[in-house]
């Protein structure tokens, strides 16, 4: 009897062993059928942040409705960032995705690692550094818009202490931060922006907390570089106002959100993938700014007046002409230091190199 | 009628078998269920998740990459809970072991002989782990501070410490202001033996065996049986059992340590963010369905690594969310964490009829 038992559980895990390997057979031989181009993305947070991988989604769609069954698109959320990422991107390369479009700053090391391999795969990484002949990177002037909604904040700021919750003090965040400050400054001399570092990308808890210590601390305008609509939504509560970002928070938080400064990669998608299905795909670092779209600021809430929108529309104007920029001189640092003289300006390297505050941002760049 | 649970005299080989199999199976039934609540075929489901794992040898390679440090800190875990003393602290010297590793590297290689860096750094390494469970094990021995709370704590203290070198000092000049340490020279990368899979996975294999003997064969692993089980006994038996706490504490922190030093030098090649991403509390996992035998943690790491590598098909080809995966893999493991008592335990019924009518 008790041979018997054993016996029966060996054949019933071979039996289930025999099922997985041949109704897996099964399986792939079915999906190779259809030739289309396909394309993964890779997401640091779930879509459902309403942020930054809702935006990238939004983009993705864009392939979808564009390029209708000539391309396949797929996606992978929460990915952590570091070798893990590694895992996630090859698999996609050896199961013939073409495209790999990784939407986290993390992701960078372990894609070159994976590029090197995959020669006949077209790499995409957002927001680093490093390319390869397969691999290139794209990212946005984000600090542009920041800019522009740094006026806002700056205009209806009553308290003049501005909360800023803000993920990594990496360059990518502190430009934002400084463009956010100039932006509100340059109307506002008296505003300081205070920032508050949670070291995370994706944590509802954490920026939510961030967020009510800024408050606590006087603030009445939130600012935001984080993934989720929490601090937004921590000002809302309060009866304060705030800055959105990635997203047009004002849509999933409600008026309080005055603009927001906004992704749209959509246009950056479909213009590489039609570059791949024409092989004119060539190796290259994007970074484009509000005059080719890809960032842009959201609508305004009618809390906005006019003046004030008026006040953007001008800058915007200088922007997108090209006559002037945000990090034009002069500018100070932190500590009254001038980094950039009047009528100089900084290069794309100083700016993507950037680890100092300027004058007016309470915090520390580094840890 | 009454049903009771009543401890198994010996330990029936049959149940350590039947009862892993039994509960995996209950595990499978549940997630079906889940699976074809949202509309996913749980067998294609289960065949994605099965041969993202195994299905090829570069993916075989890959669940191997995720068990190594699973099965390093599991043995450490296990080695300190032979002792019943809670070591949550595998993350934690894992971390340091790895922040220690990274000092070697960085610092003392322009003074030292190439091929001494590697080594040196495993040695210092493992012994910053040491230390890092060493802490925690003197405030037991000596002023009977709960390690529960020590060992969390001082994960959360190595972590920070760790994020504090790659944002600050240590952060890579030339990195565009990222954070993270700049590359190990390669001369000090630890050998990798297929695809990522690298030398620590046949350390962790060796030190099982190791482990195995010391455990179950000699006097020292005797002891720490005796004192696990009964602190009392030990006491009347001659039993050193602070020393003894040390010992095993020194040789758990070692051997997560190791598992930090094996990622920074074979997988990641620096000290950067996502050095542990929870493995340390896996870990505990690992070693408590596998009852805390060596030869047993071995396995377990490898079918939870299987879980985790696996568990990337949930989305990659069901196109489920993330959160998915999780899920899978807590509907996985909680059967066989619940069906572990089966094997200590098991159910009794007993006739109240027939006792009253003994009584009276």
């Amino acid at each position: 009897m008790k041979r018997n038992g054993l016996l029966i559980t060996l054949m019933a895990f071979l039996a289930f062993t025999w099922v997985l390997f041949n109704g897996g057979a099964l399986g792939t031989a079915k999906a190779d059928a259809k030739e289309a181009l396909k394309a993964a993305f890779i997401y640091v947070g779930p879509i459902g942040d309403l942020g930054w991988s809702w935006e990238h989604d939004t983009g993705r769609k864009m392939l979808e409705t564009e390029f209708g069954d000539k391309v396949k698109t797929t996606y992978i959320e929460s990915v952590p960032e570091g070798p893990d990422a590694a895992r996630v991107i090859r698999q996609y390369a050896q199961q013939g995705y073409k495209v790999i479009f990784a939407t986290s700053f993390g992701y960078m090391d372990p894609m070159l690692e994976v590029a090197r391999d995959f020669p006949g795969v077209y790499f995409e990484h957002c927001s680093g550094f490093k390319t390869a002949p397969n691999m290139s990177t794209y990212f946005g002037r984000m600090y542009q818009p920041r800019y522009l909604s740094g006026i806002v904040a700056g205009k209806m700021t009553k308290t003049n202490i501005i909360g800023y919750v803000a993920a990594f003090p990496i360059p990518e965040v502190i430009r934002g931060i400084n463009a956010f400050t100039l932006g509100a400054r340059s109307v506002n001399p008296k505003a300081q922006v205070r920032v508050v570092w949670t070291n995370t990308w994706f944590d509802p808890v954490k920026e939510r907390e961030a967020a009510v210590a800024l408050l606590d601390a006087g603030a009445d305008m939130i600012s935001q570089h984080q993934d989720t609509t929490e601090p937004q939504k921590a000002a809302k509560e309060r009866g304060l106002m705030s800055i959105g970002y990635d997203s047009d928070m004002r849509g999933f938080v409600g008026d309080s959100v005055l603009v927001s400064p906004v992704w749209n990669w959509g246009s950056y998608y479909v213009t590489t993938v039609k570059a791949i299905l024409n092989g004119t795909w060539k190796t290259h670092q994007y970074w484009g700014g509000l005059k080719d779209g890809i960032v842009k600021l959201s609508e305004y809430s009618p809390r906005v007046p006019q003046a004030v929108k008026d006040l953007v529309a001008a800058k915007q104007q200088e922007m997108t002409n090209g006559t002037w920029d945000v990090f034009y001189g002069p500018i100070k640092d932190q500590n009254g230091k001038e980094v950039v003289a009047a009528g100089g300006k900084l290069s794309d390297p100083d700016m993507l190199n950037m680890s100092y505050f300027v004058e007016g941002v309470i915090g520390k760049a580094g840890k | 009628m009454r049903i009771v649970f009543e401890k198994r005299k010996t330990l029936s080989r049959k149940a350590i078998f039947l009862v892993p199999l039994a509960s995996f199976f209950i595990s499978l039934i549940l997630t079906a269920i889940l699976l074809a609540i949202f509309k996913a075929n749980p067998f294609v489901t289960f065949i994605a998740m099965f041969k993202g794992a195994f299905g090829s040898w570069p993916n075989f390679t890959e669940t191997l990459v995720k068990a190594t440090p699973l099965m390093l800190t599991g043995l450490g875990v296990l080695v300190a809970f032979r002792l019943k003393f809670w070591n949550i602290g595998a993350e934690g010297q894992l971390t340091l072991g790895g922040i220690a590793a990274s000092w070697v590297v960085l610092f003392w290689t322009p003074f030292l002989p190439p091929w001494m860096v590697l080594p040196l750094a495993i040695l210092v390494g493992m012994l910053a782990g040491a230390f890092w469970a060493g802490i925690p094990a003197l405030l037991k021995v000596r002023l009977k501070v709960d390690e529960v709370l020590t060992t969390l704590m001082l994960n959360y203290v190595a972590i920070l410490f760790a994020e504090h070198l790659y944002y600050g000092p240590w952060r890579d000049p030339k990195g565009f202001g990222f954070p993270g340490t700049p590359q190990f020279p390669d001369f000090t990368w630890l050998p990798r033996i297929a695809g990522r899979a690298h030398l620590g996975l046949i350390f962790a294999l060796v030190l099982a065996l190791v482990l195995w003997f010391v455990l179950n064969r000699t006097r020292w692993g005797f002891e720490l049986q005796v004192i696990g089980n009964n602190p009392g006994a030990a006491q009347t038996q001659g039993i050193h059992i602070a020393k003894n706490i040390m010992t095993a504490l020194l040789l758990a922190g070692a051997l997560a340590g190791l598992a930090g030093v094996c990622e920074v030098t074979g997988i990641s090649r620096r000290l950067q963010q996502g050095l542990s991403i929870g493995y340390g509390y896996t870990a505990i996992i690992v070693a408590w369905l596998a009852q805390l035998n060596p030869i047993a943690t071995i396995i377990v790491a490898l079918l939870i690594a299987a879980l985790l590598v696996g568990g990337d098909q949930v989305q990659m080809m069901m196109g489920l969310p993330a959160s998915m995966g999780l899920v899978l893999q807590g509907m996985l493991l909680f059967p066989m964490l619940a069906g572990s008592l089966f094997t200590e335990y098991r159910l009794r019924i007993i006739k109240t009829k027939l006792r009253d009518a003994q009584s009276g």
